[in-house]
């Protein structure tokens, strides 16, 4: 017997009284080596930036663990506490958001295939009743791309919407336009 | 074994055994696109959304906890020299998965307006006052039995301009995780009886009445305190693992 859900509602304008704290942006903390930082901006669609919305994301460590007990491989055994996995940003007045975290491994997919490193993330703001969720994916991984389970039922017209742009010395870009000419890719989770 | 970019060694696990989360039933979450509540026009997406199985990175997720959380945290009455104005209330309940186990160790947050519906936030104009003794927002965790604790006082109604006359009902907005990035939940908690949630697009932009309703807390007068709080409660059903696709694991 399955219970009806709680259904989702919107974070409305006001969530950045509590969700955002200073580390947010941190997977891991600033100056740990090897660390990239992923910028990027959120519009709407009439490529408006949206001032009043909130990116979190989670992912894998650089070897492919998580920091959880549901991962039947077990979870991060490295003692390796500085990284939680999981980023939270609210967008400025000019849409622009951060994450500083580590690049992340590839993942097993369960039946032999493998995952291509990437980042899921949750986009929240006033206007929108539920997240959308969609993925980062790294643009120096063309061939673990190209096999990636995920990014083979993308759409190849709409695939490079999930690829980060290089942005030079450990920097990345990804912005997210919920509607428009480069929509970016959303997924039924 | 396959070998990425960088020289990581993946091994294969062959077959690995994950839990799939339950898709939500028809009617169950609002559609993004909700031509009443007017701000839904330009932030939801159009193009079709592509089916994201529950792998490693879906089945896992943020497990935050006492690091973020302080005893007042709970406490929305306490947090100032003073006590704020408007009606005590406890806020409590339990969070569950819609297989009806409890959700323990998971973070809870939440905010609201004042008594007099006024948010402590710089963009909001609405004049009504502020209290110098209430800030509106707590955080807790759940107990092993799922169970989270809030005292907080009534939230107040406000304008918000969507159309003529447009009335927020009176609300607590609340933001979970669960155990899952497939679990994340964003939602907001109403009063029983309150006569604005008929005209409020947002409430009524959930499709399935059933689910409406839960949605809005139950008053307790079990839980009531006597000479000092209403009590009101509200459970939270996050997404369940469904049992038709998960095996456990032959020990």
């Amino acid at each position: 017997m399955s219970e009806l859900l709680t259904p989702s509602q919107t974070v409305g304008p006001y969530f950045s009284m509590r969700l955002p704290w200073p580390e947010g942006p941190y997977v891991v903390p600033a100056g740990t080596p090897g660390a990239i930082t992923i910028l990027g901006r959120l519009y709407d669609g009439a490529g408006a930036a949206i001032p009043d919305g909130l990116i979190e994301t989670w992912q894998a460590d650089p070897n492919g663990r998580f920091a959880h007990p549901d991962d039947p491989r077990g979870p991060i055994v490295d003692g390796d506490l500085a990284f939680r996995g999981f980023g939270r940003c609210k967008t400025n007045h000019d849409g622009s958001f951060k994450i500083v975290t580590l690049k992340p491994g590839p993942l097993p997919f369960g039946d032999g295939r493998t995952e291509a490193p990437h980042i899921d993330v949750s986009v929240f703001a006033r206007g929108m009743l539920d997240r959308s969720v969609t993925r980062i994916y790294f643009p120096d991984e063309e061939a673990a791309n190209a096999a990636d389970p995920v990014l083979e039922v993308v759409p190849a017209d709409r695939r490079a919407t999930l690829i980060a742009v290089p942005g030079g010395d450990g920097l990345l870009r990804f912005d997210v336009f919920m509607q428009g000419p480069s929509e970016t890719v959303f997924f039924d989770l | 074994m396959t070998v990425s970019e960088q020289g990581l060694v993946v091994p294969d696990y062959g077959r690995l055994a994950l839990p799939e989360y339950m898709k939500p039933q028809p009617g169950n979450h609002p559609p993004l696109d909700s031509p009443g509540y007017k701000s839904t026009a330009l932030r939801h997406p159009k193009q079709p959304l592509v089916l994201l199985p529950h792998r490693l990175t879906e089945v896992t997720g943020p497990l935050l906890g006492d690091e973020l959380i302080t005893l007042q945290d709970a406490d929305l009455t306490t947090q100032h020299g003073g006590e704020p104005q408007g009606q005590r209330i406890i806020v409590f309940g339990q969070v569950r998965d819609s297989d009806g186990r409890p959700v323990p160790d998971t973070l809870v947050e939440i905010w609201q307006t004042n008594a007099a519906g006024r948010y402590r936030h710089s963009r909001e104009h609405h004049p009504a006052p502020l209290d110098p003794n209430f800030t509106g927002v707590g955080r807790a965790i759940t107990d092993q039995g799922g169970r989270y604790r809030f005292i907080t006082i009534q939230p107040g109604s406000y304008p918000w301009g969507n159309h003529y006359n447009a009335w927020r009902p009176a609300h607590i907005h609340y933001s979970l995780f669960g155990r899952a990035f497939t679990q994340r939940l964003v939602t907001q908690m109403y009063f029983p009886g309150d006569p604005l949630l008929e005209y409020d697009p947002i409430y009524n932009s959930v499709p399935d009445e059933k689910s409406k309703l839960r949605m809005v807390a139950e008053f307790s007068i079990e839980d009531t305190q006597p000479e000092w709080a209403l009590a009101y409660r509200f459970d939270i059903v996050l997404r369940g693992r469904d049992q038709s696709v998960f095996e456990e694991p032959h020990a």
